[in-house]
């Protein structure tokens, strides 16, 4: 048969989960990602990178507005998915996705964006006119009082919120990680490192986006980039880069150590279907270029256009290492037989349900709803010319 | 129109005529069959096996399986004297039609019939996102059709390949160890086209059951121990080079 090496189970020669599945991992990755950023000024007391704050908040909840798409595009029956909820096995890590996808999106970040931007949306539910103001008013939320005691307790609110978020992010990643390392039938995947290893690319992504997203909105509103922000975010970046780095390669190097009945077939396979996406493309240019990058960055003293330029580079080269990963877990994961004697191809499909195509789109789609939500809630301070009138209805 | 009590006498028998068949589309009850008196398994007596593929053409006529997909199939097994760790397998068409001539002759040859291994604790039903498959109380691993979500993680977390996604429904399939069959005292599909008696379908609670005899007098194992998934599928005389 085309495609076959060896010996496969009969049944094990059709892929079972796609690039769409590679997607769902890279999206709620960016998301656990750009959230802890957030946590980062508003927990941790980092004001360095608080220019960065609220455009991690949207870009988070934009992503997280996507991640269950490839998920649900992928099932066979996609119109019994609410069973998950009201029928949910307990006993199954998927069937709550549901709920900490619920939790996060609604007790977390969305009730975090609204608080922050509470005082905003009454102003401007008071400034705008036509159909705007309309969206303000509902966004209020009929709450209008935006005296200073209300604005304390939002602040302690929004606080406590994110207290809460940083362990719900890692919950939301660690747990999609756990939905592969728990497949005891899957030695690829069987590991209890996988959770970790997931929460601290997910970290690695998000910040990587952000950061890249805040150079891009700078420079497309001809604004001066905040280089101590840049700076920092790029710093703990780095910071947490060698950690994941450092857990990948721990993996890497007990399996090799402990080469057990497994190893021969998952150490052919890395040195031959996987080894562009793997070896070449997560290991070389999406981990190692990156972090040599960035530590260039340390200890080097360059200007800040070359920074910049560097920063735009690492964090490219960042979010492809971060997806050939996702890639190599997914579908490497599925490439070799549970007999370990022969290895199949994944044929990515073009303008099928769970093709290329559709990979794209859903990639595409959250910078709409990113760019969407920055009309409606900018997360920059306002310019001198159009800044917010004053409080007129402090209660 | 007034309904007479003499329209209603006519009326009755064709209404329930008419009942009868729309309960026809419903399973036939199996009215002496009590789950909690059986716990279904199948033994493998692999010396026996010969490989025609009979048992997997049965399964596929019996389950109406599309092509390319199997509830069963055979591997053969060519373990060289030289290499018992890594043997060659084949399986061309899941042995549906048999198999080619062995080229060759160094070294031992023989067939695995493989199915689903009913395993008491299985991980496919572990995973099961809404709990569309389940153990039944008799032991035998079923899908709810009717009720999979087609999210196909329990094809990922079986260990031993049984599952797939049926392209016409799109939901996860796998041998049901013919259970509209077996709950009406008749064995499965397999095991009564198999010519040489390699397979025979086992009721562990049943004390008269010959399995009993044969467990407690042969070298028997199960695929995969180390999965510990508490497998059903008992393979008399299996060699270790097998997976």
């Amino acid at each position: 048969m085309t495609g076959i090496d060896g010996f496969m189970y009969p049944n094990e020669v059709e892929l079972q989960w796609s690039v769409l599945i590679v997607l769902y991992p890279f999206l709620t990755g960016l998301v656990a990602g750009a959230f802890i950023l957030a946590s980062l000024e508003r927990v941790f007391q980092v004001q360095a990178v608080k220019p960065t704050y609220r455009l991690a908040l949207l870009t988070a909840l934009s992503f997280l507005l996507v991640s269950p798409l490839p998920l649900q595009l992928h099932l066979g029956h996609p119109e019994r998915s609410y069973e998950m909820y009201l029928t949910p096995h307990r006993t199954s890590a998927m069937a709550m996705f549901g709920f900490v996808y619920l939790w996060y999106l609604m007790a977390v970040l969305v009730l975090e964006i609204w608080l922050d931007y509470r005082r905003e949306i009454v102003l401007l539910s008071q400034s705008t006119v036509g159909w705007k103001r309309a969206i303000y008013r509902v966004l209020t939320l009929g709450s209008t009082n935006i005296s200073e005691r209300a604005l304390a307790i939002d602040e302690k609110a929004g606080w406590l919120i994110t207290v809460i978020g940083i362990p719900s992010a890692f919950l939301l990643h660690g747990y999609v990680g756990f939905i592969f390392g728990s497949v005891k039938a899957n030695p690829w995947w069987s590991t209890p490192l996988m959770p970790v290893v997931f929460i601290f690319s997910a970290m690695v992504s998000g910040i990587a986006l952000v950061m890249l997203l805040y150079m891009l909105m700078m420079w497309a509103r001809r604004q001066t980039i905040d280089m101590e922000c840049l700076d920092t975010v790029a710093r703990y970046l780095f910071y947490i880069f060698l950690i994941d780095f450092s857990l990948e390669m721990l993996d890497l190097i007990h399996r090799i150590y402990e080469a057990d009945d497994s190893f021969r077939s998952l150490d052919f396979m890395v040195h031959t279907k996987l080894y562009f996406s793997h070896i070449v493309v997560q290991i070389a240019l999406g981990t190692i270029a990156p972090i040599t990058l960035l530590a260039l960055t340390q200890v080097i003293k360059i200007s800040a256009v070359l920074r910049k330029r560097t920063y735009v580079a690492a964090g490219c080269l960042t979010l492809l290492g971060i997806f050939a990963m996702r890639w190599n877990v997914v579908i490497g994961g599925q490439l070799f037989s549970k007999s370990f004697l022969g290895y199949t191809t994944y044929k990515m499909g073009l303008v099928t349900r769970e093709g290329l195509l559709m990979a794209i789109v859903l990639t595409v789609l959250p910078f709409a709803i990113l760019w969407v939500l920055v009309k409606v809630l900018p997360p920059w301070p306002a310019r001198e010319s159009d800044s917010l009138p004053s409080v007129t209805m402090a209660h | 129109m007034n309904i007479t009590r003499r329209h209603l006498l006519l009326l009755l028998p064709a209404a329930g005529v008419a009942w009868k068949y729309i309960l026809a589309g419903t399973p036939e009850a199996a009215p002496n069959y009590r789950l909690s008196d059986h716990w279904w398994g199948m033994l493998i007596d692999l010396p026996k096996c010969i490989g025609c593929g009979n048992c997997v053409r049965a399964c596929q006529a019996e389950n109406d399986i599309p092509d390319g997909y199997f509830r069963t199939w055979v591997e053969r097994y060519h373990v060289s004297d030289y290499d018992i760790e890594n043997p060659q397998v084949d399986s061309p068409d899941g042995g549906k039609r048999g198999f080619p001539p062995v080229k060759n002759a160094e070294g031992k040859n023989f067939f695995v019939p493989k199915l689903c291994n009913h395993c008491a604790e299985s991980p496919c039903t572990q995973v099961c996102p809404v709990g569309a498959t389940f153990v039944s109380p008799d032991g035998v691993v079923l899908v709810d059709k009717e009720y999979c979500l087609g999210c196909r993680y329990c094809v990922q977390a079986c260990p031993y390949g049984c599952r797939f996604i049926n392209p016409k429904t799109n939901t996860a399939e796998k041998c049901t160890l013919c259970y509209h069959r077996i709950t009406k005292g008749l064995t499965t599909a397999c095991c009564e086209s198999c010519p040489t008696g390699a397979r025979q379908l086992a009721d562990l609670k049943d004390p008269a059951d010959p399995i009993h005899e044969f467990l407690k007098t042969h070298s028997v194992h199960v695929l995969k121990p180390s999965m510990a998934t508490h497998a059903k599928v008992f393979y008399n005389e299996l060699d270790g080079a097998v997976r």
